[in-house]
């Protein structure tokens, strides 16, 4: 078939852009670094001292995060859009950024109200970090409690938008109750940050994502089922609830690792997919996964050179960043094809 | 009769059919006693809220039934796992496909998941039983189109296809006529008449047009409100089944032609 060789030129086309948006990115900054420099940084070679800290310990573990962070919102958006055969779910309507912000709101804005002695005690890094991991782990929990118990998927859908309410309101009674620092600081890691990653940190990011992407990958096949519909799905075999569950879970560790690393990215999970669908007009996720993936990777890494703003000192939220240049792509592209593929 | 055994793809003993709620059952219908032969087409008819979707829910596993057995190949419905059953019975489904961005291809070869391997790739054999499902429902020249592109009459036939594709003995179809103009009406139930002489597959479907399956099976289920008959069609018509129907206030069977007429 003619079709798969010009998914083939997409891919090598895509990949090929993905290494020059990834140098690109880790030449630009504060500070422009000429893209010779980073080559001879990787290869060992560079004798520009300052040059070379920077470009290992804060630009490439950046931009490692940065396609992380892409490809896996991007795959996660892809994993919710098809389960729920709704062209507006993401990565996030499982309630898992509600319930890392307010697991995160619980240590920044809380340890005001339950006393000063805990306040520098608790707002370092990890706790952060792993308030957040924990906020989304028991939002997920009760999803997945919830879920094994509704037989329908749209249910989950709407419960999962339900916990994001309750934890949007509690987050309000904290902020009423908190001082206009700690509100600051709250809404600084709301902004997102792909910056700040040690590579220790990066390494437990890495390792979970993998897990994460490896069950993605499994359920290539139950995902193209469900393109059918449940009960068409469920004729030919396919135990709806396991999968269900898998998927829930990819996107989970996903998403939920994330947030907890990066803060909550928005609109990257939504757009990554219909993106990939205005170039691979195809359902199959064999094709799809790993062009969201690219795509994902590729427009992160735009994104934050475009938040760098390169030669200035100034970084820009890059959650503000995402929005600004993904919409109106999107817009765009729908308006420009007229038809909505899904 | 162990001979004539063998050639029985689905078998019912004293099946009832209905809905379980916490105090009383809800009985819709009872003592169903249904013998489905291999190769053979049978049409489901009845009125509207007789029951027939019940039935069919029942007989494909997705709900359960209050009462009775339900045999496939001698071997009882409740002991199949889903995989087992999905290379034992496909099925065409009234609800849309939820994703109309697949190609024809695409759908026809969704078909065959139960046999293909972790990440879905289609073997040799995989490609055969595809190409085989377009040429029997002659939609090979609608295979690269997109399934929005479909009007109503092709997108059945592709359906049609794909449980082909899935390569079980029995096929059955819910309503597969409904929004479809008189022509492809008949071009539809035709098909399935086609498929199962050249297949020797056993479809069941169930419809509401009642004169084209006295035409065309070779078994029809009536359901009407006090039992449910299976027999061939000219019996049914000689036992004066087809009047007991409907009410008789509007319109009545007409023996000679196998139709309804309404009332002057």
């Amino acid at each position: 078939m003619p079709k798969t060789n010009t998914y083939t030129l997409s891919f090598i086309a895509l990949i090929f852009i993905l290494i020059i948006c990834f140098f690109v990115n880790i030449g630009l900054g504060s500070v422009s670094i000429p893209i010779q420099a980073v080559f001879k940084s990787f290869i060992g070679t560079l004798d520009h001292e300052s040059w070379s800290y920077i470009i290992q310990d804060y630009r490439l573990p950046k931009a490692i995060t940065a396609i992380l962070v892409g490809s896996g919102l991007g795959s996660s958006g892809l994993l919710m859009q098809t389960l729920f055969r709704n062209p507006l779910a993401g990565p996030f309507v499982l309630g898992i950024s509600s319930g890392a912000s307010l697991g995160v709101a619980l240590v920044i804005l809380g340890s005001g109200i339950f006393g000063g002695m805990f306040a520098s005690l608790l707002i370092s890094k990890w706790s952060v970090v792993i308030a957040a991991s924990l906020g989304s782990f028991l939002v997920l929990l009760a999803v997945l409690v919830v879920s094994s118990r509704v037989r329908d998927t749209m249910a989950i859908l709407i419960i999962g938008l339900m916990f994001g309410s309750i934890t949007a309101a509690i987050v309000s009674v904290l902020s009423y109750f908190s001082s206009a620092e700690q509100l600051q600081q709250y809404i600084f890691w709301g902004f997102g940050s792909l910056g700040n990653l040690s590579w220790n940190e990066l390494f437990i990011f890495l390792i979970v994502y993998c897990f994460g992407m490896l069950l993605s990958i499994l359920s290539i096949k139950g995902l193209n089922t469900l393109l059918l519909g449940e009960n068409y799905a469920k004729s030919l075999g396919l135990n709806i609830k396991k999968s269900r569950f898998v998927i829930i879970l990819a996107t989970s560790l996903l998403a939920g690792t994330i947030t907890a690393f990066a803060g909550p990215i928005a609109f990257i999970g939504l757009a990554i997919p219909h993106i990939t669908r205005q170039v691979f007009n195809t359902s199959n996720h064999k094709i799809l996964l790993p062009a969201v993936f690219l795509f994902g990777a590729i427009i992160m890494l735009i994104c934050d050179s475009i938040a760098q703003l390169p030669t200035s000192d100034h970084t820009l939220p890059i959650n503000a960043i995402t929005s600004l240049i993904g919409a109106p792509v999107v817009i765009w592209l729908l308006v420009r094809k007229r038809k909505m593929i899904f | 009769m162990a001979y004539t055994n063998q050639h029985i793809i689905l078998k019912t003993e004293q099946l009832s059919i209905g809905y379980k709620s916490k105090k009383v059952p809800t009985i819709i219908a009872s003592n169903i006693q249904i013998e489905l032969q291999k190769g053979e087409l049978i049409g489901l008819v009845g009125a509207n809220g007789i029951g027939k979707s019940t039935l069919l829910r029942t007989l494909t596993n997705v709900q359960e039934s209050l009462k009775g057995n339900i045999y496939i190949h001698n071997k009882l419905l409740s002991n199949y796992t889903s995989e087992e059953l999905a290379k034992s019975m496909s099925l065409v489904l009234t609800e849309p496909i939820a994703s109309k961005n697949l190609s024809v291809f695409e759908l026809v070869a969704l078909g065959r998941h139960p046999y293909t391997n972790w990440v879905g790739n289609l073997n040799t054999k995989d490609m055969e039983s595809i190409h085989q499902a377009l040429s029997l429902t002659n939609i090979e020249t609608l295979k690269h189109k997109k399934c929005f592109e479909l009007s109503d009459g092709q997108l059945q036939k592709v359906l049609i296809a794909r449980a082909l594709a899935q390569d079980t003995d029995l096929i059955i179809l819910d309503e597969p006529t409904t929004h479809l103009d008189m022509y492809h009406k008949a071009y539809i139930l035709k098909l399935l008449q086609k498929l199962v002489k050249e297949t020797n597959k056993t479809i069941l479907f169930s419809s509401h047009e009642i004169d084209l399956a006295i035409q065309l099976c070779d078994k029809m289920i009536v359901m009407t409100q006090e039992t449910v008959i299976t027999d061939a069609p000219c019996n049914l018509i000689s036992k004066g089944v087809f009047n007991t129907l409907f009410p008789e206030d509007l319109i009545v069977f007409d023996k000679h032609t196998g139709s309804f007429r309404v009332k002057k």
